[in-house]
């Protein structure tokens, strides 16, 4: 399959859902209307740490034109004391995420819903609902959280037998540190931080409920996972999940984000308290305020190396910000920081630290650019000090096959020592650099690699044969990355017919067996794979009809270019049967030709990156530009070069936003100042240059296609390739993100 | 829910008598791009919106001979880059109103409206104080004029009388060897709200600075005129002392908060910065024409 004889596996070809997305016809979540529906509002809090002594919403069912109201009380309550997960999600902080229960977390926090005839009646009302809140203190930066003194926001939770705001720890070991440090010739620690940022998807949060008199639920909302949506909505609202139907809206981007739910569930209470259909839809303040950021960070990073570069120890501390519920993601920077890396000695530990903000949600490699931010800064100072090349150093530091990675697994493959090469050997790298172009103008260059575990797990897809002899799949995943245009490319080849006959969709949850998130750069290897194995049997099946009307045994025949023909000359000479041919004779030879195959898929292996990045100062004003940016990775199989690329570049874009711009600033009352896209500053399209994808292609030996995930190394390294740029280009290291132009001028007036 | 009043009236007495007589619940409307921002996120609430960009006087574009130039309050920023001569006499003032907002907002966005808007940080004020733009003003009580560094009283605040509009703001003639410029900081490189602007005016003769007029937007509660920049610029070659002296001049005239878009120490820094960069530039067109 892997070759350049292809016809369809590699092609640019025309994406499925492009044509409706710039026509305006692609449905979002907030696009679906129902007769007879009304409009839900969320009553958030104003406070950012306060207990709820007790909630009176007369008034606002009294208001006319309210058809139900919702509070906590209505939302099944999973207790404090035991534990209910679905994937990573422990139900007792989702149950209190999308309604507060004891207590108001963050300012935004949800504390009552309101379904009213339109939204202005639902405003209304929520304005009506009295809330007998008793304030508490707040508290919202790590290191005042990890304060002995520190407003506590769980109670119930205790760390080292004191009541405190560490919620989680986790530790991977392996050798002795301390005898590793004793026996380097450099040794190197540095503090970092860096602050929360969202995942900046552009369609807000939206979904459309309707609760029916039989108690069947419909679901329209867009997500990264339909089956997700229906098994937290079920959890949360006591509906079995056979009552539900999860219907995938188009995305308007999730990141990760939207691996949770915030809306459906309260929907589905107020449609079944009002008997209405429920359409809920945040704006852009609410999602900027309630919704999941990536946690911020608080890294100590110690690594030690002889002097021919090779390291001998490292240890990594991370405090990660998890909002005002547990669930930080703390295998990202625990587990990836110095995964790519042989070391003999690494202790590597994480704290999930809650704190009055909104709660944390999946973010692209979650935790992973925290953790590499750290670890590939310090290795820039190390390389430095040693006078050696930083990728130099990473080389002879790789990972091999057969190492045993600190996560667990033994590596397969290790396809790292590629990515590095791969800059190491790039024009960008020996170009020259004019490092004072003019007169306060300063310019650097920065490298950085990173690491991303990469994922298979469930995944359901449909082949059918339609009576014309075209085909259409069906999938179970939401696509956010381009998943549609390549199964459409792996099935035209597998078939050997043109690309424009092969639909592909997204089922619903009552159309497509399970299919886990679109996350963890998970979907294109695993319903590939499956597609794959879906595709090989409707071929099986082809043959077989084909035997059939030639009377002959259907290992005889081979499918090529689309055609059933004997497979040499013994097996007899017959004119070759077309897809068509066989479709239109479907019924009398046996019945509809198509298959479902659901798999747990395995044997993702990792994905790896490397970057390199030149940036310009405006020393008098501290503004930070990226002139260029190359951004090598081994992808496995481009199955669809573009999407791949356009993961690649997305994923940096976000990484420079991260690392220059981006990030929440709060009032004295501990409320988000900035919920707007105009404050909160990401890049736009001038702020970035095009970004230059090395896209390298090492088979995945264990995928059909030789897939490798994509999605999420490529936000890995930016954070630290900048800031080893910064250092370059202005003789000063950056231990603080973002390097935000009033930061960088601070940083410069120090000496 | 709450009905609105749209007026759309052809003359301004027509407009005029509207307004006063909505006393307070009505708003102006030019670009609308402050305006309805404001109405959905719930801090306006007019019970009438008067449309003013039917009046052919608030629309218009008059070259007044001699680099002079009156600009109706409602002209938009894409009307006024697409102007085959006023870009060339001003290039600072253009720029200015072409940086409000997005290439979309540019369709409608105005001077006018930048400057009722009231906003410290508005993009076209500075260079409109820079060049000494009179501004006319129209109520109940007739037509008055003011300079256009009068016009703001605070955020979100203006000197205008109940009543009142703004019709137009006239600059003044050009004498030979002038030049104005307009720069501002922003975290981005688009899509943006200054954290400091600078416009610069100079008339040079022989190299030598004959007249300038610094303003200077995002660090007080107005834009302000800095007339001692000004004066450390008048009468030399734009040498580095004379820079540094109407730099530190805009220093000192800053009175800056801290908030969301900068810090207090960063944006006096900047400010200083910033005329440096804006002369420059005037320089060389004043050099040029």
């Amino acid at each position: 399959m892997n070759d350049m004889t292809n016809k369809w596996i590699g092609q640019r070809t025309i994406r499925p859902d492009g044509a409706d997305k710039v026509t305006g016809r692609a449905q979002y979540s907030a696009d679906f209307a129902m007769p007879g529906m009304i409009h839900a509002k969320m009553l958030r809090s104003p406070h950012a740490h306060a207990r709820i002594r007790g909630i009176d919403t007369s008034k606002a069912e009294a208001l006319p034109g309210v058809k139900a109201v919702v509070t906590a009380k209505d939302v099944v309550d999973f207790p404090l004391d035991k534990s209910v997960m679905l994937g990573i999600q422990d139900m007792r902080w989702m149950c209190r995420n999308v309604m507060a229960r004891e207590k108001a977390l963050f300012h935004g926090h949800p504390v009552a819903a309101v379904a009213a005839i339109n939204e202005e009646v639902a405003a209304a009302a929520c304005a009506l609902i009295e809330v007998d809140y008793e304030v508490l203190p707040h508290v919202i930066e790590i290191e005042d959280a990890i304060k002995p003194d520190a407003p506590i926001l769980h109670e119930w939770n205790t760390f080292e037998g004191k009541p405190s705001n560490i919620a989680g720890t986790m530790v991977l070991k392996t050798g002795d540190v301390e005898k590793g440090f004793a026996e380097a010739d450099v040794v190197i620690e540095r503090t970092f931080t860096s602050r929360p940022v969202h995942q900046g998807y552009i369609e807000p949060h939206a979904c459309t409920v309707s609760y029916a008199a039989d108690g069947r639920v419909t679901i329209w909302s867009s997500s990264q996972g339909q089956f997700m949506v229906r098994a937290m909505t079920s959890l949360l609202t006591g509906v079995p999940q056979s009552n539900i139907r999860a219907i995938p809206a188009e995305i308007g981007g999730g990141f990760g984000a939207k691996t949770i739910v915030y809306l459906e569930p309260i929907a589905v209470l107020l449609s079944k308290k009002s008997g209405r259909p429920v359409k809920m839809v945040m704006t852009r303040e609410e999602v900027q305020r309630a919704t999941g950021p990536a946690p911020g960070s608080l890294s100590t990073v110690k690594i030690g190396a002889k002097k021919d570069g090779s390291i001998v120890a490292a240890q990594g501390t991370f405090y990660l910000q998890a909002g005002g519920l547990p669930g930080s993601p703390l295998r990202g920077p625990v587990g990836c920081s110095f995964a790519a890396y042989a070391i003999p000695n690494v202790l590597s530990v994480g704290y999930d630290v809650v704190s009055n903000r909104s709660k944390v949600a999946a973010y692209r490699a979650p935790g992973a650019p925290l953790g590499a931010f750290a670890t590939e800064c310090v290795l820039d100072e190390i390389a430095e000090k040693l006078g050696l090349d930083p990728l130099e150093m990473r080389l002879k530091n790789s990972a091999k096959a057969g190492d045993k990675a600190i996560y667990g697994p033994v590596f397969g493959e290790v396809t790292f020592k590629e990515t590095v090469e791969s800059i190491l050997h790039h024009p960008h790298y020996k170009a020259p650099l004019d490092k004072n172009p003019a007169p306060g103008v300063k310019r650097g260059r920065g490298v950085a690699s990173g690491f991303w575990y990469n994922a298979g797990g469930e995944s359901s897809v449909q082949v059918n044969i339609t009576e014309d002899g075209n085909v259409v799949v069906t999938t179970g995943h939401p696509d956010v990355g381009g998943s549609r245009a390549s199964i459409a490319n792996v099935v035209a080849e597998l078939l050997g017919i043109d690309h424009s006959r092969v639909s592909v969709l997204i089922g619903d949850t009552m159309t497509i067996g399970f299919s886990n998130l679109t996350g963890g750069s998970r979907v294109t290897f695993a319903s590939a794979m499956v597609a794959t194995a879906s595709t090989e049997k409707v071929i099986g099946q082809l043959k077989e009809r084909a035997g059939k009307i030639w009377g002959i045994d259907a290992e005889a025949i081979k499918w090529e270019d689309g055609m059933a023909l004997p497979a040499g000359d013994n097996a007899g000479k017959f004119p070759p049967l077309s897809l068509k041919e066989l479709a239109a004779k479907a019924n009398e030879m046996g019945g509809p030709i198509g298959t479902q195959v659901q798999l747990n898929t395995t044997g993702a292996d990792p994905g790896f990156a490397t970057h390199c990045v030149d940036v310009e100062v405006d020393v008098d004003l501290g503004i930070v530009r990226v002139l260029r940016y190359t951004a090598a990775q081994d992808v496995g199989r481009a199955l669809h070069p573009g999407y791949v690329e356009g993961q690649i570049q997305g994923g940096v874009v976000q990484g420079i936003g991260w690392a220059l711009s981006e990030e929440y600033l709060y009032d004295k009352n501990g409320r988000v100042d900035n919920a707007s896209f105009l404050d909160y500053r990401m890049p736009v399209c001038s702020d970035v240059p095009m970004i230059d994808p090395v896209v390298i292609e090492i088979p995945n030996p264990k995928h059909p296609q030789g897939v490798r995930g994509v999605g999420e190394a490529p936000i890995v390294p930016p954070l630290a390739a900048i800031a080893n740029a910064v250092h370059d280009a202005l003789g000063k290291r950056f231990y603080a993100l973002p390097m935000s132009p009033p930061r960088v001028s601070e940083r410069l007036e120090q000496p | 829910m709450t009905d609105i009043r749209y007026l759309a009236p052809s003359t301004l007495d027509e407009a005029v008598r509207a307004f006063a007589a909505a006393s307070g619940a009505a708003r102006i409307l030019a670009g609308g791009t402050d305006l309805l921002v404001q109405m959905r996120a719930g801090i306006a609430k007019p019970g009438t919106i008067i449309d003013i960009k039917k009046i052919p006087e608030l629309t218009a574009i008059e070259d007044l001979g001699g680099g002079a130039y009156r600009i109706g309050a409602a002209v938009s920023g894409a009307v006024l880059a697409e102007h085959p001569t006023f870009g060339k006499a001003w290039p600072g003032v253009l720029e200015a109103v072409n940086l409000i907002g997005s290439k979309q907002v540019q369709g409608r966005a105005s001077p006018g409206g930048n400057l009722c808007n009231g906003s410290p940080a508005g993009d076209s004020v500075p260079a409109m104080v820079a060049a000494g733009a009179v501004v006319t003003i129209q109520g109940p009580n007739g037509r008055r004029e003011l300079p256009v560094e009068k016009v703001p009283a605070g955020p979100g605040r203006t000197n205008l009388a109940p009543g009142e509009i703004v019709v137009a703001f006239t600059l003044p003639q050009r004498p030979k060897g002038s030049g104005d410029a307009y720069l501002r900081m922003i975290p981005r490189t688009e899509m943006d709200i200054a954290v400091v602007g600078m416009g610069v005016n100079l008339t040079m003769e022989g190299g030598v600075v004959k007249a300038a007029r610094v303003g200077l937007g995002a660090v007080a509660p107005t834009v302000l005129l800095v007339e001692d920049a000004a004066k450390a610029l008048i009468g030399t070659k734009l040498d580095d002392t004379a820079l540094e002296a109407a730099a530190a001049a805009c220093r000192a005239a800053c009175k800056p908060i801290n908030d969301k878009r900068g810090t207090i120490a960063y944006r006096i820094k900047v400010a200083g910065v910033l005329l440096k960069r804006t002369a420059a530039i005037a320089a060389r067109r004043a050099g040029g024409n």
